[in-house]
């Protein structure tokens, strides 16, 4: 299986080709997620999503998948004044 | 209602800003907190219904999925206004921006476009060119501006939802280093004016409503005290002697003296009569 190189919240990281922006959130948050990019036990995630600098809304997750070099942002609430 | 009012309360006096009333006029923002158990009792303590919170990678200090801000506001029904903290340009603003609206589904952001990160003073044109574009993209802006009075009505005119001149530079505690300029934004401005920034003690925020300041943001003074939930206490108690002493009207000032008690039927020996 052939992988690339992507960049995930400023850190290099290789995954399978074809990975989708849902399916390497879900990994990272160690959540199983809808087509639809929420929670499956109905929780509300408080995440947002941009590859390449342009934010993918949730429900664009499941069809957006990661290509050679792009870069991934996933980003929540964190303290701040 | 009553004409007698000795107290304010939503009722009589709510705080409306961006289409929402809220009872609270002090809005305590969470960043510098020690621990999230002491940033929760400070949050309670202050009764703030709104507080800010800044926008990072999933994963890095204080923004896991565990024990989360995210989830602290939702259990104490705190309403979030996400912040552009830490952007230089108006391209990171409006991306953080849009992040934080998909992340916490408010429209609702504190725009926050600083110059370098040893003032953390605004960058006015980056903070101008931010506010239009948010705007056009249907956001509710509330503008981290300088304490300028027309810089506040440029982004006014420019549709921000507010305007929260800085008192001095984030962070310092230096109170309202040019007062004069935050009752000039008061006098001029229609939309609701937030004194941001500066804040270090009570009697800052106390200024800041008496100098006709519709709501206080603030959240090292707080966050940073030796007794976070004490100084809460002291900082919700200000902004309100300092709200009901700004609607009560305050006696002019003066050169001299003018005796409080009357003149009127003063004994004859005091005034000099045998002498």
């Amino acid at each position: 299986m052939s992988t690339i190189e992507i960049n995930f919240n400023s850190q290099p990281t290789s995954v399978p080709a074809g990975t989708t922006l849902l399916e390497i959130i879900a990994g990272h948050i160690g959540k199983e997620l809808t087509e639809a990019g929420q929670a499956v036990d109905g929780s509300k995630l408080g995440l947002a999503a941009a590859v390449n600098g342009a934010v993918v809304p949730r429900s664009g997750w499941a069809a957006r998948e990661l290509g050679e070099g792009h870069s991934v942002e996933l980003v929540t609430a964190a303290q701040g004044g | 209602m009553s004409q007698n009012i000795t107290e304010l309360s939503t009722a009589n006096d709510p705080f409306e800003v961006a289409g929402r009333t809220f009872g609270s006029r002090l809005i305590l923002g969470t960043g510098g907190a020690t621990s999230l158990n002491t940033l929760e009792t400070a949050l309670a303590v202050s009764g703030t219904e709104l507080t800010t919170v800044s926008i990072r990678h999933f994963g890095a200090a204080g923004a896991s999925a565990s024990g989360s801000v995210y989830e602290l506001l939702a259990r104490n029904n705190v309403a979030p206004l996400p912040n552009t903290a830490g952007c230089f340009t108006a391209r990171d603003a409006v991306l953080t921006a849009q992040l934080a609206r998909e992340a916490l589904e408010t429209n609702w952001i504190k725009l926050e476009v600083i110059a370098d990160e040893h003032t953390l003073l605004p960058d006015p044109l980056e903070l101008f060119a931010a506010a239009e574009q948010l705007v056009a993209d249907g956001f509710e802006v509330f503008a981290y501006t300088n304490d300028d009075p027309a810089l506040a009505l440029r982004l006014q005119d420019a549709g921000v939802a507010a305007v929260m001149p800085a008192g001095a530079p984030i962070g310092s505690g230096l109170g309202i280093l040019n007062p004069h300029n935050i009752s000039t934004i008061v006098s001029r401005a229609t939309v609701p004016v937030i004194l941001d920034a500066g804040v270090g003690t009570a009697s800052d925020a106390a200024k800041a409503m008496e100098l006709g300041c519709d709501a206080v943001l603030l959240a090292s003074a707080v966050t940073r005290a030796h007794n976070a939930p004490l100084m809460a206490a002291a900082m919700r108690d200000a902004v309100r002697a300092g709200r009901a002493a700004r609607l009560a009207g305050r006696i002019p000032v003066r050169d001299m003296a003018l005796a409080s008690s009357p003149s009127e039927g003063l004994m004859k020996t005091l005034v000099g009569e045998f002498s």
